[in-house]
Formats: C-alpha cells, structure tokens, sequence
C-alpha cells in the first residue's frame, strides 16, 4: 500500500516537468513555426531590403519604413485614412453593434434566438470571394442593378449611379459589406457570455437599486463578461484589418481614385502587381504592428487588474 | 412596484420581447437579404436574369444555371470532378490533421505540466491577432523553398495552425475535471492513454466548433489556389468557381456564378445549423483572461 503510494507520489513529481508536454505540442509547433512564425520573421527581414522575387534580395536599412512614411503619398493620403475610417466603423461600430445584437437576442426566448443568430451569423461564412456575385449584381451601375431599380423606383434617383466607379460610393459600399459580414466568432461568443452571466447576479443588483436594464447591462453584464468582451474585441481588429482582398473583385486593385484603397489592397498592390516585395513586407510589418497596438488597447480596456 | 432584474434566456414569450423584435427585425432582415438573394438568383430562368425591371425573387425556378455549370466545366480542359476531387482531399485532410494537432497542442497546454508551457500559450495568445494575408509572400517564399509548390501539401500545410482554434479548443480542455485525470494516473494510464480515453471524448463540442472553423478556412480559401499553385488541374473547387463568377461579366455567366455562389455556401451553412449547439457550448469558454 504505501509503496504504491510512494510510486504514484514519484510519478507526480515526475510530472512538474513532463516531457511529453513537448511530443504532444510539436506537430503543432511545427506547422505553428513554418507557416505562421517563420514567414513574420521573414517578413521584417524583407522589410529591410529591396527585393523584386528574381534578384537576391539587397539590404537597405530603413530605407522602405522611411518611404511608407515620407514618400508614399498613396499610402499617407488613401490607404491609411481609408483603413482608419473602415476599421473605427467596421471594427469598432460593429463590434458595438454585435453586442447591443447579442443582448438583445438574449431577451428573446430560445428558439426565435436561435433563428436570428443564425441569420446574423451566416454571412460571415460567406467571408470568401463566392458572395462577390451578389454585390455586382446589387450595385451594378446600370438601371438593372437592383439598388439603382429600386431607388428609381422610389424616386429617390432619376439617374443611374455607377456604383463601382463613383469614387465617393465606394469607401461606404465596402464598409457595408464590411458590416454584413463581420458578426464571426466573436458575436457569437458574446452570446453565450451574456447568457452564463450569474442569474442571482442580477436579483442582487435590482435589491441594489438598479432600475432599468440599460443600468443592468452597464453595471452587470459587462462586468461580468469581460473575458468574451476582449475575445471578440479582438475578433472585431483582426477581422477590420483583413479585410481587403474581398473588395478587390469589386472594385479592381488599385481601387478607381484608390478610393477604397485598404492596408492589404495596398500590400496586393506592391508585393504582386509591381513585385516590389521588400516595400510590401514593411507595410506587411506596419500592419501586423498596428493590430498588435489595437489590441494592447482592447487588452487594457477588457482585463481586470489583479 | 420595484424593478425585479430582467430575465435573460426568458422561457416564454412575453410583451415586453415585441419591443426588441421590432427594434431587431430591420437588421436581421439586412442580413439576410443578400443570402436570399443568391438563393434565388441560383434559380432564376435566363428571362428573370435578363429582365427589367430586375427581379429579386424568382417567378419559375430551374435548374439551367446548375446544369450550364457542369456543361461549362465540360469545354474547360480540366474536368469538374477533378476539382471537387482536390477540394474533398485538401478539406478532409486538413480537418483532420488540424484537429489532431489542434487537440494535441491543447491537451499539453492545458493538462501537462512542463516548462515551456507558459511561454507557448502566450506566443498562440498573440497569433490570435495574426493576420495571414500581410504574410503571403514570406509564405510563398516558405513554400516555394519547401519545394511544395503545385502539391497539396501547398493547400495543406498552410491552414493546419489555426491560433484562435487551439485557443478555445484549450479554454474547454480546461473544463475537464483534474480529479479525472489523476485517477486514471493512478490506475496506471499514460498520458497517450488519457488523451483518447478522457480527454477526446469530454471535449467533443470543442472539437465540432474547431472543425467549424477549419472547414470555414480551408472550403472558401482562395489564397492557396492563387498563389501557392500554378497548375490548373491541382487547384480546388473554390478556384473554378470564382473564375466563373469573373470570368462570365454577361448576364448568363451571372446565374452561374450565382449557382457556384449558392454550391460553396450551403455546405457551410449546413454543417454550422449540424453543430450549432456545440459551438454555443464552446463559446461559453472563450472569454480571454
């Protein structure tokens, strides 16, 4: 008996450092370092050079973080305005948006729930470039465009708008799709946050003195879900700053007037069409530093501080 | 009378639900209306698809957008068949491996104590926020010094990491009950053992929600077929069915397109409305502490 206790206790010390912690994590870790690590890594060192995919790539300092900064007047003038304003509406607005959803459809009994969640959450599987057909054909910029048929038909237009080449549509029309398609993950998981928030919680508050459910929401539900606020905080960043490649089947790379010019059509831009890879790599590395400072702040906002 | 604290997940309906409906409905109808468009699109004759004013829902449905597809694919060099037998290999495969790999990785984070383990799980905390598009030329760099181009390793291998699926896949290994594991220690089971015998199956709705989100992945992504992959006959269904979609600008190659749309969306959506309720279990978990 107590020798059987003795090997146990041994295999749990055994256990403080158990190496086969390492056999289990590698095929992870390698597909983890090949394909995700490694090209990163790659990528800030590209960002140093100048490389045009035939040359061997030759160093040059900061030379290409200078130009993005100083000399690109596409990039401080359009991609960078147009990615700020399309990240604060589709990233922030809808990020706000999946939440007052989510706790709305909280209030609804289960099955109507159910229903609605899985309407507001299919489009983001369409995430693909399939969906492209449907948004040609609603903003087609002739009269047998849908959008334009209908606005005709309600008077609101008498013309036609070209849709697609009118440089003032289309910043909105890609945040619009943008919208549609962002309530992920990270929707979901607010859901089911705002579902396993503690019941009694909420007796104690009304005993309290909170008088409404907006109080409600401020003072308990938020507070009470942080974890899943900051998951899908952190969904809502990186799905704004993905997005790009969707829109240049709409629109054509560069965009007319680079009117809905995001971060990635820009990286599309340098990288595949004009094959200056080493420019492409630094707004790659300026992009993946700017989703890391978006979510320090989501990190700051979301985590209790104990 | 004193406000008494809502009821979330009310059992009944009740009055008060109408406001929210009401204040809901317009926005869940936006939502939709693009995917009931394509539903409908997909079946419309060529007359609804040329007609004017255009129509939104479809008067007599066929199938002749369905059928032109397939007699499409039939004058193109390379057989439908051949892409959809690509799509299922590359789909199979990297479901499976990613979810071995994905279960594996975060039964060690989770379960096993070894030293590195911290120092990992924030290195996969912060390539939740990674954004795979910023890196596609390194990648092609990396596949193309693999000598993996043209294979379907270059479909494969790219897609099996997935950050955000360890990480919910780990938040619910945690569930699991230590006092399990240790008493089938002491019965004598290795750690091989417990990662089949308890951990695998206690943690099915993770896995489902893993699958869901891999299958999302690799079913609709166009990435490997663009740029890792010159010869025709090795790229997926996806590919050939967004070459439709841009190819034909006519009003025909539009209810093709439309159809090819409608083909990639439903076995998505299918598969999600299958493990709905596995992947509201998982969610309960996946808040980031």
């Amino acid at each position: 008996m107590s020798k059987k206790l003795v090997t146990t206790s041994k295999k749990l010390a055994r256990r403080d450092n158990n190496k086969n912690g390492y056999l289990f994590i590698l095929p992870y870790a390698i597909v983890f370092t090949i394909f995700i690590l490694v090209p990163v890594i790659l990528a800030v060192i590209l960002s140093f050079t100048n490389f045009n995919a035939i040359e061997f790539p030759s160093w040059v300092g900061f030379l290409n973080y200078i130009t993005v900064l100083t000399n690109d007047e596409v990039f401080m003038q359009h991609v960078l305005p147009n990615t700020v304003v399309y990240a604060l509406v589709v990233g922030v607005g809808g990020y706000i948006l999946s939440f007052v959803l989510a706790w709305a459809l909280c209030n609804l009994p289960s099955m109507l729930r159910t229903v609605f969640a899985l309407i507001i959450y299919s489009p983001s599987m369409t995430a693909g470039v399939a969906m492209g057909v449907v948004w040609k054909v609603i903003f087609s910029g002739d009269q047998t465009g849908l959008l334009n048929s209908w606005l005709m038909e309600l008077g609101i237009i008498t013309e036609p708008i070209i849709w697609l080449i009118n440089e003032n549509y289309l910043l909105p029309i890609v945040i619009v799709i943008g919208l549609w398609s962002s309530m992920g993950i990270g929707f979901l998981s607010l859901i089911a946050g705002i579902l396993n928030v503690d019941e009694s919680l909420y007796e104690a508050g009304a005993i309290d003195g909170i008088k409404n459910r907006f109080q409600e929401m401020i003072y308990i539900t938020i507070p009470s879900m942080k974890p899943q606020m900051f998951f899908a905080a952190v969904m809502s960043i990186v799905n704004a700053f993905q997005a790009g490649s969707i829109y240049t089947l709409l629109t054509g790379n560069p965009s007319p007037g680079y009117a809905s010019q995001l971060l990635v059509n820009h990286i599309e831009d340098y990288g595949f069409l004009r094959y200056e890879m080493g420019y492409a790599a630094a707004v790659s590395v300026v992009l993946l530093l700017i989703v890391q400072i978006f979510s320090k702040v989501a990190n700051k906002l979301f985590t209790e501080e104990d | 009378m004193a406000y008494k604290g809502r009821r979330i997940n009310p059992q009944h309906f009740e009055k008060s639900q109408i406001k929210i409906i009401i204040a809901v409905l317009p926005l869940v109808i936006f939502m939709a209306l693009p995917i009931v468009f394509i539903i409908n699109h997909a079946f419309k004759p060529m007359e609804e698809l040329f007609a004017f004013p255009p129509t939104f829902i479809v008067k007599n449905p066929t199938l002749d957008n369905f059928t032109a597809l397939i007699k499409a694919s039939r004058t193109a060099g390379i057989p439908l068949s051949r892409y959809v037998f690509n799509s299922l290999i590359v789909t199979v495969v990297t479901i499976f491996l990613s979810l071995l790999f994905t279960t594996c990785a975060a039964f060690a984070l989770s379960k096993i104590k070894f030293k590195a383990k911290h120092i990992l799980m924030n290195i996969n905390q912060i390539a939740i926020m990674f954004v795979g598009t910023a890196v596609l030329i390194p990648r092609y760099l990396v596949i193309s010094l693999g000598g993996m181009v043209d294979s379907y390793a270059a479909h494969i291998l790219p897609l099996l990491a997935v950050p955000v699926a360890l990480f919910l896949v780990k938040q619910f290994v945690d569930q699991v009950p230590d006092s399990l594991l240790e008493a089938a220690y002491i019965d004598g089971a290795n750690d091989l053992k417990v990662y089949f015998k308890i951990i695998l199956p206690m943690i099915k709705p993770a896995i489902a929600t893993a699958a869901i989100l891999v299958f999302q992945q690799v079913w609709t992504n166009m990435e490997t077929s663009n740029y890792f992959v010159n010869d025709d006959s090795m790229k997926t269904l996806t590919f050939y069915m967004n070459t439709l979609a841009n190819a034909n600008n006519t009003v025909a190659g539009q209810g093709m397109a439309a159809a090819a749309a409608l083909i990639m969306f439903v076995p998505n959506l299918v598969l999600f409305c299958i493990l709905q309720k596995n992947v509201m279990n998982t969610m309960a978990h996946s808040g980031i502490k």
